[in-house]
């Protein structure tokens, strides 16, 4: 029983290929797993493989300015590199506070009335504080997107005549790149974003702005297809109980549209991702983003691997966040997505 | 004393690009207290309007529905539904689709323990107990629309309507739940309108077979009695000259009298996306 509910828990969660593993070595018909392992870990193993060698081939051949384009070894060690970097930050940032304690507690020996000081360290963020950077401004553009978008998706939804109204201006403004949108929004941040102490920085406002105005049209979209195409006999149940218009809204028009607003939601996630790399770039947010152009403008022998370990990781972090949205569906929603 | 339930004269029509349809045509029909009514036809004829038209979910345009002395303009669950495909909510347990009902008919009517009590006797009542707390994806054909009708019956209709609701099972299930539902019709002695294509099954539960014309502008065409003592047993039944009678009376009337031709008129396929595009129109 523990064991069928880990598998279930597994597969729900995106990890289906770790169940043969389990199912093995628990000795559940061996030749079987065997086979099942080779289908979903060997098969994949075996193209990322071929994948590397012709990456590695092609790189050695392709010389720029900053010397030949890197191929996976190169990419390994700027990884470390980079790792390396993060850890002496973090002991840099480990002894500052230390100092600063033992300078605060040197002071309060003397005089314990004395004013003491406590400062944030100030040194540059490691490629590991990008990454976090770069989520937090995804998930917060990406949220107030949702907040608008689901909304109004269910109101289109449920009026014909203000989605006949309003579907050109969602047809015109989907396609908008974020680079169009960055400079009227940067204008725009600025003028209204007056604040001597900003909570956040304007930076972040500009990034996670044109995030949302460009991941939320999926959701949109698909939240007004959703909740117009319910099964008209649900409804009707709606209509023969008396339901009230509110009740029918949230006990039958949101739950039944509920997978299509999440395979929305998904699309949604997947375009702020995208997004938010162009538009860190550009507003100097201290995310991938940045930290791409950075090694750009920096073009030192090593700027070419680093940006390759950026665009895995950009890879990377778009996988992941594509099989949490999808996991979040299947424990939700209540098709079989 | 008046009649129970009174289909009067009703016709509607629906607006199509081509001009107005019509699909029924002076339909009428008088129902006693606790009588069993089969509405049968070829498909297309409209059987499916008049029951709409009956629960309120359309409205006629001309002639009226009067159910105890009131006209009916509205849906209500004094005339509840079993939809063809039990229409039970995906996401919501069998319990939950029965009481989603029950909370919202007896609304200060009940206590939250009567509420409980009423849907776990209406599940009984339907043999589904077993399965209370399970989703409609996980049980079959047939006892989704035994939760259906239990979700009818749980809100104590004064007409229990029901639109094929046997028409998508296999035929041992629909025997089943034929049986199931004399049963029930034994003990609660409801007046149902049954809409169905299954001579057998007309024939078998009902007091009165309504048989209706083709379409468009379809009206009633028969009426036949069946004077079939209660409780009635197919396998008894099925040797039964009276019984062999009515059946061959109901074909008569479907196969000869109102012989489908061979390639039906464009009008009535047309009719079937007109009413769609009725119910998108009217945010239905």
């Amino acid at each position: 029983m523990f064991k069928q509910n880990t598998l279930h828990y597994l597969s729900v969660a995106g990890f289906a290929w770790l169940v043969p593993l389990i199912k093995l070595a628990t000795l559940e018909n061996p030749r079987e797993q065997v086979q099942e392992i080779v289908r979903l870990i060997g098969l994949p193993l075996v193209a990322i493989l071929i994948f590397l060698a012709i990456w590695s081939t092609a790189a050695s051949r392709i010389n720029t300015s900053l010397g030949t384009f890197p191929g996976p070894g190169a990419v390994v060690s700027a990884t470390q590199g980079l790792f390396q970097e993060h850890l002496i930050e973090r002991e840099k940032a480990a002894a500052f506070y230390e100092r600063q304690e033992k300078r605060n507690e040197v002071k309060l020996a003397k005089n314990p009335n004395a004013e003491i000081k406590i400062r944030d360290y100030t040194g540059k963020p490691t490629y590991f504080d990008q990454i976090i950077t770069s989520l937090i401004t995804v998930f917060t553009g990406f949220l107030i997107a949702s907040l608008i978008a689901v909304p109004i998706g269910i109101t289109c939804g449920l009026s014909p005549l203000l989605n006949t109204a309003i579907t050109p201006i969602i047809q015109i403004l989907k396609p908008v790149s974020p680079l169009a949108w960055l400079p009227l929004v940067t204008m725009v941040v600025s003028a209204v974003y007056v604040s001597d102490d900003p909570m956040l920085s304007k930076s972040f406002i500009n990034s996670a702005i044109t995030v949302t105005l460009c991941c939320m049209w999926p959701t949109l979209i698909n939240t007004a297809v959703g909740v117009a195409n319910i099964d008209k006999d649900l409804i009707n149940v709606g209509r023969v109980i008396q339901l009230g218009w509110f009740t029918r809204v949230t006990k039958i028009a949101i739950p039944a549209a509920l997978p299509m607003i999440f395979t929305g939601l998904r699309i949604s996630l997947g375009i702020g991702w995208m997004v938010l790399i162009a538009a860190e770039m550009l507003a100097q947010n201290p995310g991938l983003g940045k930290f791409v152009w950075d090694e750009f403008q920096n073009g030192s022998s090593e700027s070419l691997a680093r940006i390759m370990v950026a665009v895995i990781t950009i890879g990377f972090v778009g996988f992941i966040l594509d099989s949490f949205m999808h996991t979040l569906h299947k424990i939700i929603a209540h098709d079989e997505a | 004393m008046s009649t129970y339930l009174d289909i009067s004269q009703i016709s509607i029509e629906f607006p199509t690009k081509t001009g107005p349809f019509k699909a029924l045509d002076k339909v009428d029909l008088k129902i006693d207290r606790g009588e069993f009514i089969s509405l049968i036809g070829h498909s297309g004829c409209g059987k499916s309007t008049v029951l709409n038209i009956v629960a309120g979910l359309y409205e006629a345009t001309e002639g009226a529905v009067i159910l105890e002395s009131k006209e009916v303009n509205a849906p209500g669950p004094d005339r509840a539904v079993v939809f063809q495909h039990h229409s039970l909510f995906p996401w919501l347990t069998v319990f939950e689709n029965v009481e989603i009902a029950v909370k919202q008919v007896f609304k200060g009517k009940k206590s939250k323990a009567e509420i409980r009590q009423w849907v776990d006797y209406n599940l009984a009542l339907v043999h589904m107990s077993h399965a209370s707390h399970k989703l409609p994806a996980e049980i079959s054909g047939g006892m989704k629309q035994r939760v259906g009708i239990a979700r009818a019956l749980a809100m104590e209709p004064k007409v229990l309507l029901m639109d094929e609701p046997f028409g998508a099972l296999d035929a041992l299930t629909r025997a089943h739940l034929q049986d199931a539902l004399m049963e029930i019709q034994a003990e609660l002695n409801n007046t149902v309108i049954l809409i169905t294509h299954d001579v057998d099954e007309a024939v078998l539960l009902s007091d009165r077979i309504v048989m209706m014309t083709n379409g468009p502008a379809a009206k009633v065409g028969e009426i036949l009695n069946i004077d079939l003592p209660r409780p009635r047993d197919r396998l008894a039944l099925a040797d039964n000259p009276a019984y062999n009678h009515y059946r061959a009376a109901v074909l008569t009337f479907l196969h000869q009298k109102q012989a489908k031709t061979e390639t039906p008129p464009p009008q009535i396929q047309s009719a079937e996306i007109p009413i769609a595009e009725v119910k998108k129109a009217v945010g239905a």
